[in-house]
């Protein structure tokens, strides 16, 4: 008797880790929103001070914004709270408070991938009725991220594609490639200088269905269709997965890329370990800029181009709490930020990529930010991530079996075969 | 009238001489057992709240099927009672089809149960006997006079002292295929990658960190062994080994099975580690995935919480076997009860 109540004591103490993590986040959620999108006109009682919650502000803009929005709106003046850095933890905040139907946070950044989730669990309002925005100059793969069952919930509020980066000095006078295989067509090059031909992210993270869904949109296929059912079956997704197996087989892509995330690929890169190299445009100015960077002594050695195939899409969307109080002045909060003002000021103080059209042919901007017209390129044939409320299930399909396959430790077949059921199992529930 | 007098149930034997002592004696014990309980009260209930409630409510939450998607609304419906679907789930490896189970698709997390399984176990057990064995040896050298023991002692809890967080990127700049292992090594090992090398840079970074923990431990339950034992073997002309096996062992088991149920324990927990150092990954992409690991992966989206409690319950269940092992069969004395303490003497 006593040794069991002293093996209790021990167990339970030493479980509790788990299970106060299951236990806080699991409250089960009951579609009961706020819903106020059939009328046609938002109450005044839906004015006032809003808080506005994203991740951690790196840049120090916040101060900046707030200023300048309380300004315009000296009777609703904002509140901006940070959460980490981390995007899991980032996303578990905003769980544990549209759980709790909290009216706490009013605004809030959802990454693309999430904003199908949320909405879902019908924490969102749905932007329609009275809440309607007019999102016509905003790019429409962008705007893509933001909706879920054909209606949308968020509003684009900063955006992000991939774009190629590479030695203009090795390349010489050959034409910059616009696809995978004339990438993999110029490794001669990179082969003669004894350096890696290209990479990308590789490693087992969210980098890695970035790189996955990028080859086999690249290659004409898509991941999922529109009603999030999975369309690996056909042979553009296996060239698009055959042709990073095969780079990694014959050593185009280096064998260490395997565990690469956005900044190991950077180091490689900027070492002049490698010829290619696809990255989100946060790389260029520290590229140019750092150090032990090949293109701080030799600027000209560097060259940028659009994505050679369909980037990913990254980004942030502002979406408004369905248990807001203060739904009013949040709408106005998400046009307000969707502003030329403001979106130049995005990108001026924190290298935030504008969702408006209009900007990247802006010569206020291009000048500066030489990358904006590249950019545009990506931006116009990217394609979102796969968009479906079960999105951790289906990107842990996607990044163990990419995974399996680059290392060649499963076959393309068999791996596109289980992710395809795996994700059709997470969409069973 | 058959009403039983409770006073008569405990009416000692006439005659007996220290019976107004022995009552009184009694009365006194009930009310310091009362006053006990009066006192444990505020504990009790706290105790009660903080790990009584969550662990209720994450079983209850086992059986309770996830929320899934209405594909008509596309909204998200709360799944009413699972039976043991969620266990079956990770343990049968059973996920939902079309129409009825089917076994869950490799890449899944379901999928990656059983790997988890081995792994916690494995670096269980190879951490635990590497880190018991170096500890050992870093303990006797520890409980040795020499010059400069202050400052040994001092250095060997380095490792322990930096936090888990830090000594994983520590291990994972070392472990870089361009770092320094590689370089001394002159290889072109992926430790980040490959099967059993990303199992085994895991193994030596927990082993790192934690020896210096064992050490301390086991030089605790050494400055316990009395000097004369010592003097009195080397009168009767035992051998170094004899010694060691003869005395420091056998005097050292109560300290080293609390040692080792300690760091099992832990070892079974372990998360943070694996998770900063290679993410989980390497050979199929779990080589190095943890439970602990797997129900936070669970735990990420917004539509698993469920499957997520039954899968801690069951991580629970088998920390719980594993201590009651250990508890039952070595004899570990973790409350210090005195009793135990005794027993375990006379059978040195």
């Amino acid at each position: 008797m006593r040794t069991a109540m002293r093996v209790a004591a021990a167990g339970a103490t030493l479980a509790l880790t788990a299970f106060g993590l299951v236990a806080c986040s699991s409250t089960s959620t009951s579609g009961s929103g706020g819903g106020s999108s059939s009328s046609t006109k938002i109450d005044k009682s839906a004015y006032g001070p809003i808080t506005v919650v994203q991740g951690k502000d790196n840049n120090g803009t916040l101060p900046l914004l707030k200023a300048m929005w309380d300004k315009a709106h000296p009777k609703e003046p904002v509140t901006f709270k940070q959460q980490s850095d981390q995007a899991d933890q980032q996303l578990q905040d905003l769980l544990l408070h549209f759980q709790q139907k909290s009216t706490d946070y009013d605004v809030v950044s959802s990454d693309v991938v999430w904003t199908q989730q949320l909405a879902s669990n019908q924490y969102l309002q749905p932007l329609t009725g009275a809440y309607k925005l007019d999102e016509s100059a905003v790019v429409p793969a962008v705007l893509a991220t933001s909706t879920y069952h054909n209606i949308q919930y968020a509003a684009p509020a900063a955006t992000d594609s991939q774009i190629l980066y590479y030695r203009k000095d090795l390349l010489g006078s050959k034409p910059v490639p616009t696809t995978y295989a004339e990438m993999f067509a110029d490794c001669s090059i990179a082969k003669a200088k004894g350096i890696g031909c290209y990479t990308g992210q590789f490693a087992k993270y969210e980098g890695l269905t970035v790189n996955f869904s990028e080859a086999v949109n690249s290659a004409g296929g898509t991941v999922v269709d529109s009603s999030g059912k999975p369309t690996l079956d056909t042979p553009q997704a296996k060239q698009g997965l055959q042709t990073l197996v095969d780079a990694f087989k014959n050593g185009d892509i280096p064998p260490a890329a395997i565990t690469y995330q956005e900044e190991q690929g950077r180091a490689a890169f900027e070492a002049g370990k490698l010829l290619f190299y696809t990255n989100w445009p946060y790389a260029y100015s520290l590229t140019t800029t750092d150090a032990s960077s090949f293109a701080k002594a030799k600027p000209d050695a560097l060259g940028i181009a659009g994505f050679p195939g369909k980037s990913s899409l990254g980004g942030h969307n502002w979406a408004i709490s369905n248990f807001s109080k203060h739904k009013g002045t949040a709408l106005e909060f998400l046009k307000w930020f969707q502003t030329p003002e403001v979106q130049k000021f995005a990108i001026q103080k924190s290298s935030a990529a504008p969702v408006l059209s209009a900007l990247y042919t802006d010569s206020s901007l291009t000048g500066t930010y030489k990358y904006l017209p590249t950019l545009k390129a990506s931006l116009d044939s990217a394609v979102a991530r796969p968009a479906t409320p079960y999105y951790q299930a289906v990107t842990t399909a996607i990044q163990n079996n990419a995974y399996a396959a680059l290392k060649g430790s499963k076959t393309v077949d068999a791996a596109l075969a289980d992710m395809t059921n795996a994700i059709k199992q997470a969409g069973n529930g | 009238m058959t009403t039983a007098d409770p006073s008569t149930a405990i009416a000692p034997s006439p005659g007996d001489g220290r019976r107004p002592g022995r009552d009184s004696l009694d009365a006194t014990r009930r009310k310091e057992v009362r006053s006990a309980y009066l006192l444990l009260a505020p504990t009790i209930v706290v105790m009660a709240v903080v790990v009584g409630y969550p662990i209720v409510l994450s079983v209850i939450n086992s059986f309770q099927l996830d929320a899934h998607i209405d594909p008509a609304t596309g909204f998200a419906v709360t799944g009413g009672f699972a039976g043991l679907s969620n266990y079956t789930h990770w343990l049968l490896q059973q996920c939902n089809g079309a129409s009825g189970t089917v076994p869950c698709a490799p890449g899944s997390l379901a999928a990656s149960f059983w790997t988890s399984v081995f792994n916690t176990f494995f670096f269980a057990v190879v951490t635990v006997t590497l880190e018991t064995i170096f500890g050992l040896w870093m303990a006797l050298i520890m409980n040795r006079n020499f010059k400069g023991r202050g400052i040994l002692r001092a250095a060997v809890l380095v490792p322990w002292a930096i936090p888990t967080a830090v000594t994983a990127k520590l291990w994972y700049f070392i472990f870089a295929t361009d770092g320094i292992v590689n370089a001394v090594l002159h290889a072109q090992i992926i430790w980040g990658s490959d099967l059993w090398a990303s199992r085994f840079a895991i193994v030596i970074a927990d082993t790192w960190k934690t020896t210096p923990f064992m050490a301390l431990l086991l030089l605790a339950g050494l400055q316990l062994i009395p000097e004369d034992t010592y003097e009195a073997a080397r009168m009767d002309g035992a051998t170094t080994v004899q010694t060691f096996f003869r005395i420091t062992l056998p005097l050292l088991k109560p300290a080293l099975v609390v040692a080792v149920l300690f760091r099992t324990l832990d070892a079974l927990r372990m998360y943070d580690l694996p998770a900063i150092l290679t993410g989980g990954g390497g050979g199929k992409g779990d080589a190095t995935t943890t439970l602990s690991i797997l129900v936070v992966n669970q735990l990420g989206g917004t539509n698993g919480q469920n499957s997520a409690s039954a899968l801690s319950t069951i991580t629970f269940i088998i920390i719980f076997a594993v201590a009651f092992v250990f508890i039952r069969l070595l004899g570990a004395n973790i409350t210090g009860s005195e009793k135990k303490a005794r027993k375990v003497a006379k059978e040195v």
